[in-house]
C-alpha cells in the first residue's frame, strides 16, 4: 500500500517534457518534489504564478509571493505572476496540460465531488470548478477509501459534485485506474496490494482485463 | 493629468453607507486592502455584501468584519480558513454564495468591461448551475453567469501615482486589477505613493481610468497564513 508521497511518486510519473501543470493542494502539492529533473515543467498556480519553485529558506519567505494553498513560495528562472482573470483564461483556454487534484468522491463515469459535505463541511470550491470543467488531462490523487473504510470509488457521487464527466485517471493508495466509457479500468496494483483487495475496495463497476502488473515506482 | 490623490482612508471611503456591495481584492491574506477593512471596521458600517475569493482568517483581514457582524452576505470561493465564517454560515447567520474562483475573476471583469454576463463551463451539472440558464457549444455545456454589480471596489497595489496608475508587486496581484473599474468608485491603496511622470508607462498593470481614488496606505502587517520555508543543507 503506497502512502500520500508513493502516491506523488507514482504520479509524477504522468508529468511529462513541456508541460504546464495545475498542481491542487494536498497529495497533488508533493508531487513537484518528485518530477525527472532532466525533463522541463512548469507549475502554474491559480492565484496567479507560473514557474513555481520551491518553498524558501528561512528568513527569505516573501508575504507577497504565496500559492493557492496560501504557501510562501518561491518562483524559478522564467517564472510569471498574473491576475486572476489571465490565470484562469490559461485553465479555462486549455493551455495549461496536466491538472491534478485531490477528490472525496469519483464516479465510474467521471463525475468528482471535492468541495462540501452538506452540513458539516463547507469551505467553498476554490478553482476546482474552472479545472475540472476546462482541463483535457485530470488526475485524480487520493485514498481508495475514506477514513471509515468506505469506498471513494462509486458507482455515482454521493456528495455534491464540483464536475461532471471530467476524471480521466485516479491514483490511490492501492492502484492506478483509468475511468472509461464502462467504468474503473485497473492498471496498475500498489506493491504488495492484490487484485482482490482493490475489487472489495471499489463500489463502483470495476474491469480488470489479464494480469494487472505492480507499479514501478 | 486627472488627479486622483486623496489624503487618507477616511476621505478615500466617503459614501460608504450601510447595506451596500463592496468588492475587496485579495488571495487569502495576499494583497488584501489592509487599510480600507480596518476603516470599515471602525466606522462599523453594516449590512455588507462582499465580493472576496476569501474571508480572511479570524483575526485579520475579512475576519475583523466578520467578528463585528458587519457583513450580512459574502460571494467568495474558498472560506476554509475562518472558523467564525464557517460558523455563521452553518447557523444561517450570514448568507453566502460560493461561486467558483474563474467564474468570481470573470463576474469583476464582465462589470470592469462593460459586459452583462457571460458563458462558463465552470460548474455546468453541479448545484452552482441551478436556476441558471446553460447553453450548448460546440458540442460542450456551458453556464450563463453575469456581471457583478458594486457600489466600491476596494484594492491594494503596490506602486501607485497621483493619476491612479497601479502596479503590483507578486502574487498580491490577484483579483485586484479585475476589480478595478468594475464598481461604480474604485478605491486604491498603495504601499508607495509617487508623483505622475515616475512610473514607467510601460510597467503599469492597472491605468488610472479605472481608479476614482488613491492614497497612501500604512503600517501594513502583511501577514503570512502558511510559513513554509526549507532548511538550508
Amino acid at each position: 500500500m503506497l502512502d500520500k508521497n508513493g502516491i506523488a511518486k507514482r504520479i509524477a510519473k504522468e508529468v511529462k517534457d513541456g508541460y504546464y501543470v495545475n498542481l491542487g493542494i494536498g497529495i497533488p502539492t508533493l508531487v513537484a518534489n518528485f518530477v525527472r529533473d532532466d525533463i522541463s515543467v512548469e507549475f502554474q498556480s491559480e492565484n496567479g504564478v507560473l514557474g513555481m519553485g520551491p518553498f524558501p529558506f528561512e528568513g527569505e519567505e516573501d508575504a507577497d509571493i504565496i500559492n493557492a494553498g496560501k504557501q510562501t513560495i518561491t518562483t524559478l528562472p522564467g517564472a510569471s505572476f498574473f491576475d486572476s482573470v489571465t490565470s484562469f483564461g490559461m485553465i479555462r483556454g486549455q493551455h495549461v496540460d496536466l491538472t491534478i487534484l485531490g477528490a472525496m468522491e469519483v464516479a465510474e463515469n467521471g463525475d468528482i465531488a471535492n468541495w462540501k459535505i452538506p452540513g458539516k463541511m463547507v469551505k467553498g470550491m476554490g478553482g476546482a470548478m474552472d479545472l475540472v470543467a476546462s482541463a483535457e488531462n485530470i488526475i485524480v490523487a487520493m485514498m481508495h477509501t475514506n477514513r471509515a473504510g468506505e469506498s471513494k470509488l462509486l458507482k455515482k457521487c454521493t456528495l455534491p459534485l464540483t464536475g461532471v464527466g471530467c476524471v480521466k485517471k485516479i491514483v490511490t493508495n492501492l492502484a492506478v485506474l483509468d475511468v472509461t466509457p464502462k467504468g474503473f479500468k485497473l492498471l496498475e496494483r500498489a506493491p504488495g496490494i492484490s487484485v482482490d483487495e482493490i475489487v472489495k475496495a471499489t463500489e463502483g463497476n470495476l474491469i480488470v482485463e489479464g494480469d494487472i502488473p505492480e507499479m514501478d515506482i | 493629468m486627472i488627479r486622483k490623490t486623496v489624503a487618507n482612508v477616511e476621505e478615500a471611503l466617503e459614501g460608504v453607507k450601510d447595506g451596500m456591495t463592496f468588492m475587496l481584492g485579495g488571495f487569502g491574506l495576499c494583497g488584501i486592502p489592509e487599510n480600507a477593512i480596518a476603516a470599515l471596521v471602525k466606522m462599523g458600517v453594516k449590512d455588507l455584501t462582499c465580493i472576496s475569493n476569501n474571508a480572511g482568517v479570524d483575526d485579520f483581514g475579512l475576519g475583523l468584519l466578520l467578528h463585528k457582524r458587519q457583513i450580512k452576505k459574502m460571494i467568495s470561493s474558498y472560506v476554509g480558513e475562518n472558523d467564525e465564517f464557517e460558523r455563521q454560515m452553518l447557523s444561517g447567520e450570514l448568507d453566502v454564495e460560493l461561486t467558483p474562483q474563474g467564474t468570481l475573476a470573470e463576474k469583476c471583469r464582465a462589470a470592469q468591461a462593460g459586459f452583462p454576463a457571460f458563458y462558463t463551463p465552470a460548474g455546468y451539472g453541479t448545484e452552482v448551475a441551478e436556476g441558471k440558464e446553460t447553453r450548448e457549444f460546440n458540442g460542450k455545456m456551458y453556464v450563463l453567469e453575469e456581471a457583478f454589480k458594486a457600489d466600491f471596489s476596494f484594492v491594494k497595489a503596490w506602486k501607485g501615482d497621483e493619476a491612479g496608475n497601479l502596479i503590483f508587486k507578486g502574487t498580491a496581484r490577484n483579483f485586484n486589477p479585475a476589480m478595478c473599474g468594475a464598481a461604480r468608485i474604485t478605491v486604491a491603496e498603495v504601499e508607495e505613493l509617487v508623483p505622475a511622470g515616475e512610473l514607467n508607462p510601460n510597467q503599469i498593470h492597472v491605468p488610472g481610468i479605472f481608479v476614482q481614488r488613491i492614497f497612501q496606505g500604512k503600517n501594513y502587517e502583511k501577514r503570512i497564513e502558511q510559513l513554509t520555508v526549507r532548511k538550508v543543507n
